[in-house]
């Protein structure tokens, strides 16, 4: 049989038996080509939008968590319904201990909005009030210095990381922004760095300042206005989310029930909806690829089964001058196999041509749809793999019809 | 050679069955130049398939070189045709798509032969039957009589025991008939036995041994002209 794979004249009389019908054979092959381009096209764009996905989410803690306060909605403990509920930095405490194995990162912060100047060059932009730890709930992309730190806290330094936008309109171009100077608010703060805000950004062009520093310019005392918080891993966000509520309705004197006290937004409820959508997505890839490979399969077979009946003449020569009905089956096997092969191998080909094509177009510029669509090796010698089986296979069948065919009754057909 | 005794066939048409051959015996010696004549539905048809084990008889016993033929699968019957039989067809039945070359390289292909020798040996076999020039010439490009030729010598190519040849002239005009006879004849010449079916009187008479068929049995079989001179002359 291996002997047989590997005689020159076996693929001669195949190449003969193809090249004698081409249209028959194009026709033949583009049904699987287009069934692995499907695939590959579909698997690679699936694979881009995840990419991209991922970079859109990418310096967001996906286990993260924003909590705020508004008014209340129903009246408890003698309060009155519509009482505006603030966040305390004794809140604070009370969930760092409370939460103590449950809690990563807690970052209470400030907000408002304020004129910045920088000489003759000024803006109304976002000020907020911040721990170094925001960094790591939701990652900030320095262009220039530093972001806050602990000593900024801790000395209520006058230093401000402002966005790139902001850094763009109060500055001249290439200027080194660093050790300069901006008034905010009448106050003058150091710039100490430049980040680059991501896709997914619960700040606009934000300029943040310590947070103790915001709290004494400002006037806020004890207040915060929200917090954003993340959990270690292998914790239930979905429960943390109600848990923490709970408790800060308590210690606010906030009925359990009320549904407006408390607000919030999570993250990672939110990122399971997408990544579910992108689940489904690449199932439906599969599906429509597998299932469009499995028609082009058929196809094959069936084109090989009516060449199998145009051909029984030929065939019943060939059994006539001595080929032996395995020899017949082996051919119009091997025919099988190789259509497939040489169908699968050029619909990799050109699925590759066309997500090369799709990267260089859609996955390039400042807002990319698609990031690095590609598929990967081993799921393509999987679809490969299932393609050959699935050929030889159908192959069986017109196979087995041509070993049917005797020499006889082939011959007598004028 | 070929060696009959008590031949039967029928065929199943619906629920009953035509008896096509009705215990014929039949010897054949080794280097014989016979014809098998008789019109359509004679039954002569059904004898080349048997003897050419493209089928399988019902009763009696066949013998091919010696050899009893019986419980033939298609693997062994294969394998027989090719070692002993040539086979040259009223149609020609070449293959279309193959060179008249690579149509007599055919056989020696499926006799396992490589694809030097077997280029080399159809080439020799093209130019016995005068076609050399023609090795690469497609059959469509070729007349019925080279066709004709083309097929005998791929028939030639694996040195078979018998060439059996159905109808070979049926579709040739005379001066072809003559030339494909003339062949046949230059073949049995060498010593091939050579088993010919055909309704031609003008072909039978080329032969040396006529058989007569009718309904399914012999009423004659007899030596012709040239057979018996052949056969004097021997003497």
């Amino acid at each position: 049989m291996f002997k047989f794979l590997f005689d020159s004249d076996t693929w001669q009389e195949i190449y003969g038996g193809i090249r004698k019908n081409k249209v028959r054979t194009i026709i033949t092959i583009l049904g699987v080509l287009w069934g692995i381009f499907l695939l590959v096209v579909l698997l690679g764009a699936a694979r881009g939008m995840e990419n991209n996905f991922k970079t859109v989410f990418g310096d967001f803690a996906t286990n993260s968590l924003a909590v705020w306060t508004e008014t209340t909605d129903t009246p408890f403990k003698g309060f009155q319904k519509g009482r505006r509920i603030q966040l305390k930095s004794k809140d604070i405490e009370v969930l760092k201990e409370e939460y103590k194995g449950e809690l990563q990162y807690i970052a209470p912060r400030c907000q408002t909005s304020s004129t910045i100047t920088n000489g003759f060059k000024y803006g109304e932009f976002q000020v907020s009030g911040d721990y170094p730890v925001l960094d790591k709930v939701q990652k900030k992309n320095l262009i220039y210095g530093r972001f806050l730190n602990e000593n900024d806290v801790k000395n209520k330094t006058k230093v401000v990381v402002i966005e790139e936008n902001i850094y763009k309109q109060l500055f001249e171009k290439n200027e080194d922004p660093i050790n300069q100077y901006l008034i905010i608010n009448n106050v003058n703060y150091k710039v100490v760095g430049v980040y680059k805000s991501g896709n997914i950004d619960f700040d606009d062009d934000a300029a943040y300042i310590p947070f103790t520093t915001f709290q004494q310019v400002y006037n806020r005392g004890n207040s915060i206005d929200w917090m954003l918080v993340t959990v270690y891993e292998g914790i239930d966000i979905n429960q943390f989310e109600k848990d923490i509520q709970l408790t800060l309705k308590n210690l606010h004197k906030v009925h359990p029930k009320d549904n407006k006290a408390i607000g919030g937004v999570n993250l990672a409820k939110e990122i399971g909806r997408v990544t579910g959508f992108l689940t489904g997505m690449q199932f439906l890839t599969w599906f429509v690829g597998i299932a469009t490979l499995i028609a082009g399969v058929f196809a094959i077979g069936n084109i090989l089964l009516i060449t199998v009946k145009e051909r029984t003449k030929e065939i019943g020569i060939r059994r006539a001058l001595g080929a032996t009905p395995r020899e017949i089956r082996q051919q119009v096997i091997l025919e099988s196999i190789f259509l497939t092969t040489i169908a699968g191998m050029l619909g990799i080909v050109f699925g590759g041509l066309v997500l090369f094509i799709m990267d260089s177009t859609l996955g390039t510029g400042p807002d990319p749809s698609l990031l690095n669509p590609t598929v990967n090796i081993p799921i393509i010698l999987i679809a490969f793999a299932i393609l050959i089986i699935l050929g030889t296979t159908i192959g069986l069948i017109p196979a087995y019809m041509a070993t049917l065919i005797k020499p006889i009754e082939a011959l007598r057909e004028e | 050679m070929i060696k009959i005794e008590g031949l039967h066939k029928s065929y199943p048409i619906g629920k009953d069955s035509l008896h096509v051959l009705k215990g014929l015996d039949l010897h054949i010696k080794e280097g014989e130049f016979v014809s098998i004549m008789g019109s359509s539905g004679s039954g002569k048809s059904t004898l080349l398939n048997i003897v050419g084990l493209l089928d399988t008889h019902d009763l009696g016993n066949y013998y091919l070189n010696g050899q009893l033929i019986q419980n033939l699968n298609e693997k062994k019957a294969a394998v027989l045709r090719n070692k002993f039989l040539g086979f040259v067809f009223q149609s020609f039945n070449l293959i279309s798509y193959k060179t008249a070359l690579e149509n007599v390289a055919l056989p020696l292909y499926y006799k396992g032969i490589g694809r030097k020798e077997r280029l080399k040996t159809a080439q020799e076999y093209l130019e016995k039957v005068e076609l050399g020039p023609w090795a690469n010439h497609l059959p469509n490009e070729l007349s019925g009589g080279q066709k004709q030729r083309v097929a005998i010598a791929r028939a030639l190519a694996t040195k078979p025991k018998v060439i059996l040849a159905d109808e070979p002239t049926g579709a040739l005009d005379s001066t072809t008939t003559d030339s494909v006879m003339d062949l046949l004849k230059g073949i049995n010449d060498e010593g091939m036995t050579v088993f010919v079916i055909t309704h031609e009187e003008e072909v039978a008479e080329q032969t040396n041994r006529v058989v007569r068929l009718k309904d399914g049995v012999i009423i004659s079989d007899e030596l012709t002209e040239i057979g018996k001179s052949k056969n004097a002359s021997y003497v």
